[in-house]
C-alpha cells in the first residue's frame, strides 16, 4: 500500500520560508521555520501565523443538521447561536473519545466540524454513519479548504491593518464571515495557544494570498510564521489537551476532566449510556498538571511513581519555553490526583520530583 | 546543511577535532537541525573515562531527547560550560562555541569518518 503525503496548499511558501517539514498524520506540515523557541515567544509576547491546513473541515449542512449533531456528539449543538463556536467530543458507544471537535454554527442549517488531521477521516464517516436517520448532508473533510490561524497579543491589531473591522465585538468562541486583504474568510475568533487569536478558513485557492497578506502586515508588529513543534508546547503551557496523548479511545471526557462538553440532558446521543454512567462513577485515574524544577523535562510514556509504586504516566511533556522549568500532563490515580502532592517521575532512570499543580500552567495576561 | 573538512564524523552525528592526542566533540550541523533547539545537555564528568560508541550524555530539545555518544574512548578532561549554562549555543555555532567537552584519547577509533563519507551518510538521511 502507497500512502500518498499530502501537501498544504501552502507548501510553497513555506519551502520559500525555509522550513523544516514533518509528517504529520500523512501531511507534510511545517515543524518549524527557524527556532522554535522564538515562535513560541513571538506568540506569547507579538503574533505568529500558523498553516493548519491539515485539520479536517467537514460540513454539515440541512434541515435536521442542528438535531443530527446533538445525537453524533457530546454536546448540544441545536441550540447554539449562529456564529457560535462549540468545544465538543464525539464518542463511541463506549464513551470512548474518538476526537475532540470544535463545531462552528454557519447558519440555522449549516454547522462546519473541524476535526483533528489524525482523526479527519474517521470523524467524517462517524458523522455519516451516525446520519442516516436525519435530513441532512455530511461532507467528505473538505481538501478544497485550507485553514490560517493569527495567534497572539497583537493578533487583533494586525487583522484590524488588514481592513477588518469592529473586532471587539468578535468575542472569544465566536465566528462572522469576514472579507480579510480580498479573501473571503470564516473569521473565528478561536485557537490552541492560550492566547488571543483567530483562524481563518479559507478557499485553498486562495491560502497563498491570505497568508502573504497577513505575514505583511505582522511584520511590523513582530509576527512571525510557526511551525507545529511551538503550537505543541503553547497548547501544552495552556493545559490544552492533544489527541493522542491526553485523549484516546480508552479515556472518557470525564477520566480527561472535560465532562463539561458532555450534556447528558440530551435524551438520546451515541454514547449516553456509558457516559452516565461515567459520570456518576469516579474515574480510575485523572488527568492532572505536573510542574517540576531544572531543565530535564518528562516526556510521553514515562513512568509515575508514589511511596514506590507505580500510580501513573505521563502524556506529554517539555521544558517550559515561558515558565522555564519543566511542564508535563499525565494521569494519576484518582487517589494520588492532588493538588501540591508531591510524586515522582522516571526520567530515563532519575527518580524526579514533580508536583502535582492546577491547569493551566500558563494563564495569559488579561487586558 | 555544513560538514566542515577538517573533522571527523561518526554514524551518530558527533564530530571530532583531534589536536595531538585531544580531542575535540561537539554534535553536527545536521543534528541540531534534526532536533531543534537543545534545551538543556547532559555531560560525563571530567575525568570520566568514556568508550567509542557507548552513551556518555544527552541532548535535549524541545521535542525529544537523544543519547550523546563518545566518538573516541579515552578520559574527559573539559566539559564547555558555556554550553551546559546556554545549551542553544549548539544551535547557532555547532562546531565552534558550541562544542560539547574534550577527551584525551586513549585509544584510536578506526571507524570514524571523513567529512565526504559522512556527507554521503547525511544525504541518504
Amino acid at each position: 500500500m502507497t500512502i500518498e503525503t499530502r501537501l498544504s496548499p501552502l507548501q510553497r511558501v513555506h519551502e520559500a520560508a525555509g522550513a523544516r517539514f514533518t509528517d504529520f498524520a500523512g501531511w507534510n506540515m511545517p515543524l518549524r521555520y527557524g527556532s522554535e523557541l522564538e515562535e513560541h515567544r513571538a506568540v506569547r509576547e507579538r503574533a505568529g501565523l500558523f498553516d493548519l491546513s491539515h485539520m479536517g473541515q467537514i460540513i454539515v449542512d440541512g434541515p435536521q443538521a442542528g438535531e443530527f449533531l446533538d445525537f453524533a456528539v457530546t454536546g448540544r449543538l441545536s441550540t447554539k447561536a449562529v456564529g457560535r463556536a462549540t468545544y465538543t467530543m464525539i464518542t463511541e458507544e463506549t464513551g470512548g473519545i474518538v476526537d475532540d471537535l470544535v463545531v462552528y454554527r454557519l447558519d440555522e442549517t449549516l454547522f462546519m466540524v473541524v476535526a483533528n488531521a489524525s482523526n479527519r477521516v474517521v470523524v467524517g464517516q462517524l458523522l455519516r454513519e451516525r446520519s442516516d436517520d436525519f435530513d441532512v448532508e455530511v461532507s467528505e473533510p473538505r481538501l478544497d479548504r485550507a485553514l490560517v490561524a493569527v495567534q497572539g497579543p497583537a493578533a487583533a491589531s494586525i487583522l484590524a491593518g488588514l481592513g477588518v473591522e469592529d473586532l471587539a465585538s468578535l468575542k472569544y468562541y465566536w465566528s462572522r464571515p469576514a472579507t480579510v486583504a480580498g479573501v473571503d474568510v470564516l473569521l473565528a475568533r478561536t485557537g490552541y495557544t492560550g492566547e488571543d487569536g483567530f483562524e481563518l478558513f479559507c478557499d485553498a485557492d486562495d491560502a497563498v494570498a491570505l497568508w502573504e497578506a497577513v505575514a505583511a502586515a505582522g511584520e511590523s508588529a513582530g509576527l512571525i510564521p510557526c511551525g507545529l513543534a511551538c503550537r505543541d508546547t503553547l497548547r501544552l503551557e495552556a493545559g490544552m489537551p492533544l489527541y493522542g496523548h491526553e485523549l484516546t479511545r480508552d479515556l472518557t471526557p470525564f477520566d480527561a476532566q472535560l465532562g463539561r462538553v458532555v450534556d447528558l440532558k440530551k435524551e438520546n446521543f451515541v454514547g449516553r449510556e456509558m457516559l452516565a454512567k461515567a459520570a456518576e462513577t469516579q474515574p480510575s485515574r485523572l488527568l492532572v498538571g505536573l510542574s517540576g524544577q531544572g531543565r530535564r523535562a518528562a516526556r510521553d510514556g514515562y513512568t509515575i511513581m508514589a511511596d514506590g509504586a507505580e500510580i501513573g504516566v505521563v502524556t506529554s511533556g517539555a521544558l517550559s519555553p515561558t515558565l522555564g522549568h519543566p511542564i508535563a500532563l499525565a494521569y494519576v490515580e484518582t487517589a494520588r490526583a492532588v493538588t501540591n502532592a508531591t510524586v515522582e517521575v522516571d526520567i530515563r532512570g532519575a527518580a524526579t520530583a514533580m508536583t502535582i499543580v492546577d491547569l493551566p500552567f500558563y494563564h495569559r495576561p488579561r487586558p | 546543511m555544513s560538514i566542515p573538512d577538517d573533522l571527523l564524523y561518526t554514524n551518530e552525528h558527533e564530530w571530532v577535532k583531534l589536536s595531538g592526542s585531544t580531542a575535540r566533540v561537539g554534535i553536527t550541523d545536521f543534528a541540531t537541525d534534526s532536533l531543534g533547539e537543545v534545551v538543556f545537555v547532559t555531560l560525563p564528568e571530567v575525568g570520566a573515562d568514556v568508550k567509542a560508541g557507548e552513551s556518555c550524555g544527552e541532548i535535549e530539545s524541545t521535542k525529544s531527547v537523544s543519547d550523546l555518544f563518545a566518538p573516541v574512548t579515552g578520559a574527559v578532561t573539559a566539559l564547555n560550560q558555556a554550553v551546559i549554562d546556554a545549551p542553544e549555543t549548539v544551535n547557532s555555532d555547532p562546531y565552534g562555541d558550541g562544542w560539547l567537552m574534550e577527551i584525551e584519547v586513549s585509544e584510536d577509533n578506526p571507524d570514524l569518518l571523513e567529512s565526504d563519507a559522512y556527507a554521503a551518510l547525511t544525504a541518504e538521511a
